[in-house]
Formats: C-alpha cells, sequence, structure tokens
C-alpha cells in the first residue's frame, strides 16, 4: 500500500441496520435497549441520531462498531455482516479515551501500527497528515493532558481517520465542550467529511447539533429504543448553527421528540 | 540548591547535637558513639574494602530476589485482575501474606533452606511478590474501559492489548508497588542477614550483627548509616524518576 492510496478518499460504506433489537441483564432485571429498529445509511452520508438518554442510540453505534452484538436482527456494513471491531469503523467517544501514557503523534499512531502494508515512515507521515488535518501539527509531541477539551477531541478525530475508514462512528464526541469550540469543530467536522467523504453515524442528544451537522436526523423514543421519525435536512453546507433555518427544523424536530415523550410511551 | 542546602543543613544540625550531646556524656560512650568514632569506623571499612564487598553481597542478593518477584508479581497481578476465581483464590492470599511482616519468613526459610544463599533468596521475593501483585491488580482494574473499547476498534486484540494498553494505562499503579516491594524486600533482606549467619557471603546485615555481638557500637551506628542511605539513594535513583515521568506524562503533578 503506498502513501497516495491511503490518503485517496476510501469507498464509504453502506450501513444496513435491518430488525435490530438488544437487551440488556442489568441489577434490576432484563431491560429492552433497543426494539426492531431499522435503518439504512447511503455511502458517504451524514446521519445523525437524536433522542434522550436510555433511547439506545449509543447502543446501536456500538453494534455498528462492532464492540457488541445485536440481540435479534442484523447489522450489515457494505455486504459483510458485522462480526467484531474493524478498522473500516472507527469510532469517536464522549470522552477523548486518548492514551494519555502516549503524546499526540502516539495516539494517531496507535492504530496506523496495527495496520499492515505500511513501514514505519509511512505510518508516520500518515499520522503528521491527519494531525495538521485538525490542525494540531504544532502539538504533534504534546502530552495528552496539556491539551484542552477541544484539542483532544481534534486528536481524537485524528486517531479515528488515521487507519483511513469508510464509517466514523461519533458517540456524543463534543457533548463536554464549550459552545465555542464546539462550533469550530462543526466545521472543521463539515470540511473533513467533505474532503473525505467517509460516512458518518453521529450520536447526539442536542437537536440544533444534528440539524446542523446531518444530511438525516434520526429520532429516536426511550424504554424500549424506537425509531420515531425522520427528517431529511435540505440545507445548503457550510451550515451556522445559528441560522434560522437550522432553528426552524430543530424547533419541528425538538416538537416531535416531546411529542413522542409526553404521548408515546406505551405505543 | 537551596533546598539542597537546606537538607544540608538540617542533617549537619543533627550532628551537631549528637556531637553535643556526646561532648555532655549525657549517655555512656558505650551506648551513644561519638560521631568522630562512627566516622572513623566507616573510613577505615571503606579503605579494606569490606564496606563494599558486603555492600556488593547484598545488593546482588536483593536484586536477584527483586527482579524474580518482579517478573512473577506483575503476569500474576494481571492474571488475577482479570480472573474472578484467581482474585477470590490468589488475591486473598495475597493480601494476607502482604500483610504478614517479612521478618516472619525467615524462620521458615531457615528450615526449608538452612543455611543457604536459598534462604536470603525466599525472603527477598516474599518480600516483593505480594506487594507487586497487589498494586498491578488494582492497577489492571482500574483501567478505564474506554481504552479497551478504543483499542479494540483500533485493531488491538489479546496480548497487544495487554501489553500495549493494559500494562502502561496501569503503570502508574505498578510503579508504586515496585516501590514498596522495594521497601518491603530490603527490609526482608535485612532482617534474614541478620538472623542468617551464612558462610556464603557476608552483607550488610551480618556487619550490623557482628557489631552487635562485639559490642562495638559505632560499627551498628555506622552499618545503620549505610543501609539509611542506600534506601535514600534508590529512591532518589531508582523510583524519583520514574514518579517523575508517569506525573508529566500523565498530568497528575501537583
Amino acid at each position: 500500500m503506498s502513501i497516495p492510496s491511503e490518503l485517496s478518499a476510501p469507498p464509504s460504506a453502506r450501513l444496513a441496520i435491518d430488525k435490530v433489537s438488544k437487551w440488556f441483564e442489568t441489577s434490576r432485571g432484563r431491560v429492552q435497549a433497543l426494539d426492531n429498529v431499522s435503518l439504512q445509511v447511503a455511502e458517504g452520508e451524514f446521519v445523525c441520531l437524536v433522542g434522550p438518554s436510555g433511547c439506545g442510540k449509543s447502543t446501536l453505534l456500538n453494534m455498528i462498531a462492532g464492540l457488541e452484538m445485536p440481540g435479534q436482527g442484523s447489522v450489515v456494513a457494505a455486504g459483510q455482516p458485522i462480526k467484531g471491531p474493524s478498522r473500516e469503523r472507527m469510532m469517536m467517544f464522549q470522552e477523548s479515551a486518548l492514551f494519555p501514557w502516549l503524546d499526540a503523534l502516539g495516539n494517531v499512531m496507535f492504530g496506523l501500527k496495527r495496520k499492515p502494508g505500511l513501514n514505519d515512515r509511512e505510518r508516520r507521515e500518515l499520522a503528521e497528515f491527519y494531525l495538521k488535518l485538525v490542525g494540531l501539527e504544532k502539538f504533534m509531541h504534546a502530552n495528552i493532558h496539556e491539551l484542552s477539551g477541544g484539542m483532544k477531541q481534534r486528536v481524537a478525530l485524528a486517531r479515528a481517520l488515521a487507519p483511513n475508514p469508510r464509517v466514523l462512528l461519533m458517540d456524543e464526541p463534543f457533548a463536554a465542550l464549550d459552545a465555542l469550540t464546539r462550533e469550530q469543530l462543526y466545521g472543521d467536522l463539515q470540511r473533513i467529511w467533505a474532503q473525505r467523504h467517509v460516512t458518518i453515524v453521529f450520536v447526539t442528544h442536542n437537536v440544533r447539533e444534528a440539524v446542523s451537522l446531518g444530511d438525516r436526523v434520526v429520532l429516536f423514543s426511550p424504554h424500549p429504543g424506537r425509531i420515531r421519525e425522520e427528517f431529511r435536512i435540505n440545507l445548503a453546507r457550510p451550515r451556522d448553527i445559528n441560522s434560522v433555518e437550522v432553528a426552524g427544523y430543530a424547533t419541528r424536530i425538538t416538537r416531535a421528540l416531546k411529542d413522542y415523550m409526553e404521548h408515546g410511551a406505551g405505543i | 540548591m537551596k533546598r539542597f542546602l537546606t537538607a544540608l543543613g538540617f542533617f549537619l544540625l543533627l550532628i551537631a547535637v549528637w556531637h553535643w550531646a556526646y561532648m555532655r556524656r549525657i549517655w555512656s560512650p558505650v551506648l551513644v558513639p561519638s560521631p568522630e568514632s562512627v566516622g572513623r569506623y566507616l573510613w577505615e571499612i571503606a579503605l579494606d574494602g569490606s564496606l563494599w564487598s558486603s555492600m556488593v553481597v547484598t545488593m546482588k542478593r536483593l536484586l536477584a530476589g527483586y527482579v524474580i518477584g518482579l517478573l512473577a508479581g506483575v503476569p500474576l497481578g494481571f492474571v488475577t485482575a482479570r480472573v474472578q476465581a484467581l482474585r477470590d483464590t490468589l488475591g486473598v492470599l495475597a493480601l494476607g501474606l502482604q500483610g504478614l511482616p517479612s521478618v516472619c519468613w525467615v524462620p521458615l526459610a531457615l528450615l526449608w533452606f538452612g543455611q543457604t544463599e536459598g534462604a536470603m533468596l525466599f525472603v527477598v521475593v516474599m518480600g516483593t511478590l505480594w506487594s507487586v501483585i497487589l498494586a498491578t491488580e488494582t492497577g489492571v482494574r482500574n483501567v478505564n474501559p474506554i481504552y479497551i473499547r478504543a483499542a479494540r476498534t483500533m485493531g488491538s486484540t489479546g496480548v497487544h492489548t495487554w501489553v500495549h494498553v493494559m500494562l502502561p494505562a496501569s503503570l502508574p499503579f505498578i510503579v508504586s508497588g515496585m516501590k514498596q516491594g522495594w521497601a518491603f524486600a530490603w527490609r526482608s533482606l535485612m532482617a534474614a542477614e541478620i538472623y542468617v549467619t551464612i558462610l556464603t557471603g557476608f552483607g550488610l546485615g551480618h556487619l550490623l550483627h557482628y557489631g552487635r555481638e562485639l559490642n562495638a557500637m559505632e560499627q551498628v551506628v555506622a552499618i545503620m548509616l549505610v543501609i539509611v542511605v542506600i534506601g535514600l539513594l534508590t529512591d532518589k535513583i531508582l523510583f524519583s524518576p520514574c514518579e517523575k515521568f508517569l506525573h508529566r506524562r500523565w498530568g497528575t503533578e501537583k
């Protein structure tokens, strides 16, 4: 594998989630996290999963990542049933989950080192490329605790992008950041998504965030997690989270969400 | 530099008080020797080489036992943390035996191994092993599970996860366990050398022991000083740099 082929945008995957249900054993007994959930994600699509906590959206993300298996139903990526984690589908967590014993570059290198077909020089070049992509070329050798919350998530984004995945799974990656940093990262993420054409599944409970990022917003309701409604966001990019159009969509979706919360139980 | 001078001043003051107490003859000179006589004794054994040879003998024993304790303790700590059955058995055993003062191993070692190097080694290993097992187990159990999930998505599995994620993630705990293990090993070795009068090597503990037999208080005090200094030096040379590195990387510095 050569550097140009590594850097070329990968063919992004089509995800097919078909009638998936999932139960967890807890101390209070068996809890159903997901109930008969079906979702199709097109290649290169940016889909946001929105819903209150307990609606199973993170569980669904973990299944696409291959970290959890469905109790019933199937999860298929690019025609292949998902059997476990893969470099084709990288995950970003709410906490950055960066390794404190490595510097920023070391963290980005971690996944690359597990990728066969590259030599050390190429791995390093790739890691530097992705750190530049997220604007952190000056912080390659910084210790993780020296970075701000936003910078940590940038490193985490570079780390997730470095193995050149076809799908990027993001579990409330910006929830712990302040509003200004978050807005910067929205811009960066949209730019990188347009450039890399990777498929993104993005979990959030922030409706405005979902509207300003997603091609499509999928609304979940909790106990058990079900898909209630889908909204296609027909707005030009880049979008501004403070724009009237985004606010309009967000108001509609929030109203629907409230309806399901108030009247939807037991349906 | 200022901190060094403060420390130096403190120890000079301590020696001055000691000297003063000696000059006032508060206690019998047989019980409290003068700083000069202790210094003279140290100078003599340094010149005739017996100080260095006994230090080498002692440190060899300590290192051998310590390394064995580490090499066994870290992997045992790992499996103890991961296997519930081991946590309920080996974990409890380690907790119990770690609480056992290490000098208590000496009678058993003497009966099992006789007056041999084996007895020494056994006592030092027992001093090291349990602390290292317990610290490693705690460290591994405190690894944030999100690290392991993140590593799995990046293609890390099995042994790779253990070596490249679990081990470094639990390093702060392991290092403090290594430090405690070293302290326990050092104590148990001194106890063993005082009790085990073997002919295979003359360590610092033996010098201490014969100081008592000969009623040579300056020898007793001098060897105690040497033991204190070795303890301080290992901390400053061996463990302090490790801890500083960990604090810098992990950002736990106060």
